[in-house]
């Protein structure tokens, strides 16, 4: 029985990006060599930790979502704590109305993506004049 | 002024202000799931130090209250929310 999950996990700010796309790549490679499928896949780049994790004030967030047998997240999950790059992550089963939800913003995903970027241009024109 | 024995009087009536019934919305608009990634949304429902609003104020129901809850803490450990600050808002 295949079911709807979805991880989301932060990685070290250290990284460059190539690692980072890295290390995404391997936990998808997890997924699917257990034959799983992956549904969907964000980047939310770098963010500010609410709290610092391991002396870290910011973190790469990585949002997967996946079909698997119930049995491969406990792989997963070893992988994730086994790996020292993760610093937090959290897979969670998404039940009917969280799966209706994720297709959601999946559809709607393309368009806000625009708006996120020119709000993060907008932020960098205040800081600029407030400089 | 202090003529009238005991009674205070006004003079334009006290208006008992009728009580905005609360509601949960969730329910109202029909929303069946509670995102843990969207913080900024479930910051409605804590206070400046970032504790949970109990339901009396926020007017949610229980079912949904817990799905608030849970998705708070899912948040907080994903540092999306602090477990504990001040002045969030």
């Amino acid at each position: 029985m295949l079911n709807h999950y979805e991880a989301v996990f932060i990685l070290t700010p250290v990284l460059s990006d190539v690692q980072m796309k890295e290390a995404v790549d391997k936990f998808k490679a997890v997924i699917t060599d257990n034959g799983g499928t992956i549904t969907n896949e964000e980047n939310w780049g770098m963010r500010k930790l609410a709290y610092p994790i391991q002396k870290k004030s910011t973190g790469f967030y990585a949002l997967l979502q996946f079909d698997v047998e119930p049995t491969v997240i406990a792989t997963l999950e070893t992988q994730f704590r086994r790996d020292e790059r993760v610093l937090r992550f959290l897979t969670f089963r998404l039940d009917k109305y969280a799966f209706e939800y994720a297709e959601k913003r999946k559809n709607v995903k393309s368009q806000p993506k625009e708006v996120v970027e020119e709000k993060a241009a907008k932020k960098e024109l205040k800081e600029e004049k407030e400089n | 002024m202090a003529a009238h024995s005991g009674e205070i009087r006004y003079l334009t009536p006290p208006t008992v202000d009728v009580k905005k019934k609360k509601y949960c919305r969730f329910k109202k608009s029909g929303i069946k799931y509670i995102d843990y990634k969207d913080a900024e949304f479930l910051k409605k429902f804590l206070n400046e130090q970032g504790k949970i609003l109990p339901r009396r104020i926020t007017g949610t129901s229980l079912k949904y209250q817990r799905k608030v809850a849970q998705a708070v803490k899912r948040a907080r450990h994903l540092s999306l929310l602090p477990y504990v600050t001040d002045m969030m808002k």
